[in-house]
């Protein structure tokens, strides 16, 4: 049992599929490194210099500081509102998630199959489908153009929903939980106090892909929103590259690829963070012990 | 991104026909008989004067100079300028506002091909209540037929955008070809220049609706007619033919730049002179000055080439309006914005910031026409547009779905320049397509 994963990865070694996964590493860092080095160009030397090569005055700074107080900082706002998507949508996201996956995996209770199939039903339908009649729906409650359009819809998350359901069955021996209960707690101190614990990996996982989604939200909010005040990034820098196209517009190609440069940093940060539970998270329920 | 955009237009077009089917339904039933009751000046002064609140869905940069005097002025009105998306992006926002019926703004920026649309899907007001008709000549003819829409008078001209030959003096000069003054001159000019120089293009086209239906309309062409909900659809008149002919001609050379306009390498050719004219609306001037400032002195304005050696034809290309969607609150208020802006003092601010106007007095004052453009090396560039927009070949109309009809032409025309199919067959397949559409849409198509 000891020696057999090693002498199975000295087996698979194989130079083609490194060199595949060299190709691979090229072709998802290229675009990252375009975005760097284009970021530290001026609007103008944008325009007549080789794309993955820096040229001109080195201005990254001078870049940021624009993006961020052009049009009286409204790139501030953006991030901000941004923020509170992801704050409030996905953190909702990954608590009802928590909440229900483990509910469904260690209760039962009539229905419980309606509930399994309805989840993996939803999990098949794209956002991008339902965008139009939810955007129908909250016309009627009043609620497009608010900031609740955005984060509402983005606290139901089907796939979390279904992660947590197959975590917390793998992860809370239900021993555990009979244990906590012969000790005299209650429903809400048992969940909290010996299972979350326990479902910590799966959370940050579900929590890191919520995020992602609720960060790179782009046609909920497209439909929702008119009010550039409450954009996200994501319609903000849209906004910003659309302004090239208008009789009269300021073309802001440099700002545009600063922007999305910082609003990646953010995300960049959370998977280098986490990503230890991202893997952990990912391929729990994958292997039955 | 360029998909994903791609998908985004498919949805917005989706969605956009939804609701116009919606609309059709609705003025089928006969129950939207009315002519609206008349306001007359004196109530919009009150209106004015008593102060209120408008929302204002517009694009056009601007209007944030005209807003802010005009609050000045009327200093209990408040305007709330939106940024809604420009173009097709704000469409849908605001077909998808009529639809769920809220959120709608009481002032919105229309451009000119569009309008059709939403004025005979009854979402906007009728302004010959507010007694349009004392406006008869002050805006230049082209605009001022295009907010007219059977009868009624859907939007109030901003801008226009009678067309002229941009070119780049430099590498004109530098190759020695003469600036040209027909299509036939300009398609001689493309070989020259491409053969001179196998990276200089005459100019950059990857398929654009607006630029074929104006040179289309330029040729004398009138492919779309409308009577109502009877629609006619013929690409194939005399004057597509001679656009399609000619443009033919490039197109089998490869004498235009496979470089979409408006994106960072149209800004970059434009700018170091791999494309070396542009055939566009008199708006301009503003966008090479903020986007291609390294290219200052080596543009020239010319008139637009002609179809026959010797005629003074033009066109327009693009331009908007501005509207007053039906279900906005204070149609009165609303008015007195919308005059203030395209016909009053709004009009010399939007000059002064760069802004090409749609009104004959500006049109005509010698403070407009004397101008000299730095960019174009001191050239009195307004001259040559002033004479363009009175040369606009009267009679165009566009297609009260050419929203629609606009999105699916790279997915038709488009074609054309990516395969060895001919621009008049795919002009036919545009005409089937858009048509197929119309009659879906419950227009009589024919």
């Amino acid at each position: 049992m000891t020696t057999t994963p090693a002498r199975r990865d000295r087996a698979r070694r194989s130079p083609l599929l490194t060199a595949l996964t060299a190709l691979m590493l090229i072709y998802s860092l290229v675009p990252l490194v375009w975005l760097f080095v284009n970021s530290t160009k001026t609007q103008a030397s944008l325009l007549d210099s080789f794309g993955l090569w820096f040229s001109g005055d080195f201005s990254l700074l001078t870049n940021i500081r624009d993006t961020l107080t052009y049009d009286d900082g409204v790139f501030v706002r953006w991030l901000g509102n941004t923020l509170l998507y992801v704050v409030i949508g996905a953190g909702g996201a990954t608590a009802l998630a928590t909440l229900g996956g483990y509910a469904l995996a260690k209760f039962d209770f009539p229905g419980k199959r309606g509930v399994f199939a309805t989840v993996i039903g939803a999990v098949a339908v794209p956002g991008t489908a339902l965008a139009v009649p939810t955007f129908l729906m909250f016309a009627k409650l009043g609620l497009t153009n608010t900031p609740w359009a955005v984060i509402i819809p983005s606290l139901i998350s089907p796939f979390g929903l279904y992660l947590m359901w197959t975590y917390a069955a793998q992860a809370i021996p239900g021993e555990l939980m009979e244990a906590a209960r012969v000790d005299g707690a209650g429903e809400l101190r048992t969940f909290l106090r010996v299972c979350v614990p326990l479902l910590a990996p799966g959370i940050v996982t579900v929590a890191l892909f919520t995020m992602v989604a609720t960060w790179n939200n782009y046609f909920l909010p497209l439909i929702m929103l008119k009010d550039p005040d409450w954009y996200p990034l994501t319609l903000g820098l849209n906004a910003w590259n659309d302004q090239a196209a208008t009789a009269g517009g300021e073309p802001i190609f440099h700002l545009v690829i600063t922007g999305s440069l910082l609003t990646i940093l953010p995300l960049l940060a959370a998977f280098l963070f986490l990503q230890r539970y991202w893997q952990s998270g990912l391929t729990a329920g994958g292997v039955k012990d | 991104m360029f998909t994903n955009r791609r998908a985004f237009l498919r949805a917005a077009a989706a969605l956009t026909a939804v609701v116009t089917t919606a609309a059709l339904a609705a003025c089928g039933s006969g129950d939207d008989g009315e002519t609206g009751t008349p306001v007359s000046a004196d109530q919009v002064q009150a209106a004015l004067d008593a102060g209120g609140s408008i929302t204002v869905w517009a694009w056009e940069p601007t209007l944030k100079q005209v807003v802010t005097a005009f609050e000045a002025k009327y200093p209990k009105v408040k305007v709330n300028l939106v940024n809604a998306g420009t173009g097709n992006d704000q469409y849908t926002a605001l077909q998808n506002a009529v639809a769920a019926g809220s959120g709608v703004p009481d002032v919105a920026q229309i451009e000119y091909y569009a309008l059709p649309q939403f004025a005979l899907g009854k979402s906007l007001t009728d302004l010959t209540a507010f007694g349009t008709g004392e406006l008869d000549g002050t805006f230049t003819p082209g605009p001022w037929s295009s907010v007219k829409s059977g009868g009624g008078v859907y939007g109030l001209p901003m801008d226009s955008g009678p067309m002229a030959l941009f070119y780049n003096k430099d590498v004109f000069d530098k190759h020695q070809i003469a600036v040209p003054t027909t299509w036939d001159e300009y398609v001689a000019a493309a070989k020259k220049l491409h053969a001179a120089d196998p990276k200089a293009y005459i100019t950059n086209d990857t398929g654009d609706a607006g630029f074929t239906t104006s040179l289309i309309w330029q040729a004398g062409g009138k492919p779309f007619s409308v009577d109502g909900t009877n629609v006619k659809i013929n690409l194939g008149d005399e004057g597509s033919s001679k656009f399609a002919s000619t443009w033919q001609q490039l197109l089998d050379g490869k004498l235009v730049a496979p470089v979409g306009s408006w994106s960072d390498g149209w800004y970059k050719g434009l700018g170091d002179g791999t494309i070396a004219t542009l055939v566009i609306g008199a708006w301009m001037p503003a966008n090479l000055e903020s986007g291609v400032p390294a290219a200052k002195g080596k543009w020239r304005v010319a008139p637009m080439p002609q179809w026959t050696a010797g005629a003074n034809a033009a066109a327009e290309n693009g331009g908007s309006s501005l509207a007053i969607p039906k279900a906005g609150a204070n149609n009165a208020l609303a008015y007195g914005f919308l005059k203030y802006a395209t016909a009053g003092d709004g009009v010399k601010i939007r000059i002064d910031n760069g802004a090409f106007p749609a009104t004959n007095a500006e049109l005509k004052s010698d403070a407009f026409l004397n101008k000299e453009f730095p960019y174009f090396g001191g050239q009195k560039a307004n001259e040559i547009f002033a004479k363009s927009a009175a040369a606009v070949v009267p009679g165009w109309s566009y297609l009260p779905f050419q929203v629609y009809a606009n999105s699916i032409f790279n997915d038709t025309v488009g074609q054309a320049y990516v395969s060895d199919k001919k621009l008049a067959d795919t002009l036919k397949s545009w005409q089937d397509a858009s048509a197929k559409y119309g009659k879906e849409q419950g227009f009589t198509v024919g």
